[in-house]
């Protein structure tokens, strides 16, 4: 029983937020000690580790031409991009952009966006400003609040639920990287990234059909607070003009 | 043929050029520390070849590895004043250049299928082209080096060093993190020699219903989402649920589909990381960036969706991988 010490390490490290690597390692010794193993075992088993998960740092690869292209405003044409949907309703343009995250990040852009650079300067207040069309200005700041949530939710489940289809993920070669060396399993990268796309429709049709939803809601909060609705007519006029 | 090692290779030089770097940069405090961490970190990925093929001892990578972490511990790893691309970089660079930008990226994803689905048929002589289950990683590989030449062709930066120095920025951000990863998957195999999937397993069977598949999925699954909470990282809670369950009950035992029930298991655990304060970078730094008044108003929109969607994902193993 004494050897489980080293998971409830992990477990506390983590939970105390100590520097992830160190606990990991400390963790790693501890255990070895705990089952008896020598010092040179420890190493060697720390060497072997090392040597034969390589293949869950080969992401490296892929950061000299992502670095490049951000240098030359890969993030800034994102936002273009992402200006055109201005027509749309707060939980239209939601359920939209959570498509494109998932499916930006399931061909390893998972990185370029994000909540600082897209959420913040454009997501949020296109959402916001859909919002303010439909109910006016004085919308309360209980409506707002909800709407960053929401704004914020839709960035992270799609970048979630979309990453895991991209071979060079950390995440699919920790889990090649984990059980080739654990087990001695010769697990295909792609083929467990594939695995990840039946989930990533279920979380697209769960949290899609939220934001979708989420118009309603507002609908609801504005009626509780006496705010005049406008028809979705005026809407498409307005986005018309 | 073509080998997987070469590109590990390719990785260590880059990690010894940011060393180089590194140890020139003056705007870095920390220089010494941090270049003795990514010089350490690219000489153990070109000694790591002899470890594989047994041609040097393991104990000597492993005290290395242990100094990085060393190295970390003691806050000898900072990072130099390596400024991202400005607003007007960045928007001059989109006037130019517009949807073009996407195509050195969308290079990778496509070379990637060519060499995992294609090129892993074709034998030259009696020896396949690519190493046999290395295929989507040597793909990977050739996909970054044809995305740099092409990256460099249509941008032709000022520098013929820029891809290297753009990537040391990438990867000083990303640090220590750079190295968790393998750092987990040796925990595993250092909790497995110490027979800590056995305890764990032990455990689970007093839990379990014995020779239930269901409770199986059902355990893993939702234990990765709790660990995950916990500790507000799924990556950590793999090595623990799978050493527990994932491998010995679910692919020993049941003879499920590796893949799918360790996809599908991760998956499981971002449900955890959706509900959980402990991923900050994810839930809390979002509320902030946002002027929140509620911190925990992300969590809350998205709670609603990881509990439907954990239970997905115990239907998706039940259903796909047995």
């Amino acid at each position: 029983m004494l050897v489980l010490l080293g998971v409830l390490l992990v477990v506390i490290g983590f939970a105390l937020r100590l520097n992830p690597l160190v606990v990991v390692t400390v963790a790693g010794i501890v255990t070895g000690f705990l089952g008896h193993l020598s010092v040179i075992a420890i190493l060697n088993a720390f060497g072997n580790g090392f040597a034969t998960s390589r293949s869950v740092t080969l992401f490296v690869l892929v950061l000299p031409v992502i670095g490049l292209i951000e240098r030359f405003g890969l993030q800034e044409q994102g936002r273009r991009l992402i200006a055109r949907l201005h027509a749309l309703t707060t939980g239209r343009l939601l359920v939209l952009y959570l498509l494109i995250r998932q499916i930006s990040s399931a061909l390893g852009l998972a990185s370029i966006n994000g909540p600082a650079a897209l959420v913040r300067p454009l997501i949020y207040p296109m959402a916001e400003g859909a919002a303010e069309r439909r109910f006016g200005r004085a919308i309360p700041e209980a409506m707002r609040e909800k709407v960053k949530g929401y704004s914020a939710s839709a960035d992270t489940v799609g970048q979630f639920f979309g990453e895991d289809i991209f071979v060079a993920i950390g995440s699919i070669l920790l889990i090649t990287g984990f059980v080739d060396t654990t087990y001695h399993l010769k697990l295909d990268a792609l083929n467990v990234a594939l695995w990840a796309i039946p989930t990533a429709i279920c979380a697209y049709a769960i949290h899609g059909t939220r934001l979708f939803l989420l118009d309603r809601r507002l609908d609801r909060m504005a009626e509780a607070a006496g705010l005049t609705t406008r028809p979705d007519k005026a809407d498409a006029q307005e986005a018309g003009r | 043929m073509i080998k997987v090692e070469w590109f590990y290779w390719l990785c260590g030089a880059i990690f010894i050029a940011v060393a180089a770097l590194t140890f020139a940069d003056g705007t870095n405090a920390k220089r010494y520390g941090s270049g003795a961490f990514w010089g350490l970190l690219g000489g153990a990925f070109i000694y790591s070849t002899f470890v594989v093929h047994k041609t040097a001892p393991a104990s000597v990578l492993g005290l290395a590895v242990i100094m990085m972490a060393l190295l970390v511990a003691t806050g000898q790893l900072g990072r130099g004043d390596t400024t991202g691309p400005s607003r007007a970089e960045q928007e001059a660079g989109a006037d130019r250049f517009g949807n073009r930008l996407f195509v050195p990226a969308l290079t990778i994803p496509v070379v990637v299928i060519i060499f995992a689905v294609g090129l892993a048929k074709i034998h030259v002589g009696s020896e396949p082209l690519l190493e046999k289950s290395s295929e989507t990683l040597i793909g990977l590989g050739v996909a970054s080096i044809v995305a740099v030449i092409i990256g460099f062709v249509m941008l032709r930066p000022k520098s013929p060093l820029a891809p290297l120095s753009e990537g040391r920025r990438l990867l000083e951000a990303i640090g220590w993190a750079a190295v968790l990863p393998q750092m987990l998957a040796t925990l595993g195999q250092l909790f497995v020699a110490a027979g800590v999937g056995k305890q764990v397993g032990r455990l689970t069977e007093h839990v379990l219903p014995s020779g239930s598949l269901f409770g199986g999925v059902l355990v893993y699954c939702v234990g990765m989402a709790l660990f995950t909470i916990i500790m507000g990282n799924a990556f950590g809670a793999f090595p623990i649920m799978t050493a527990a369950i994932g491998y010995p009950v679910l692919v020993q035992h049941f003879h499920g589909n590796a893949a799918a029930v360790f996809a599908i298991g991760m998956l499981a655990g971002f449900c955890g990381t959706l509900c959980t304060p402990m991923a900050a970078n994810f839930n809390i730094v979002p509320a902030a960036l946002l002027e929140m008044k509620d911190k925990y108003g992300p969590i809350k929109a998205q709670i609603p969706t990881a509990i439907p969607l954990l239970a997905c994902n115990v239907a998706l193993m039940y259903f796909l991988a047995f």
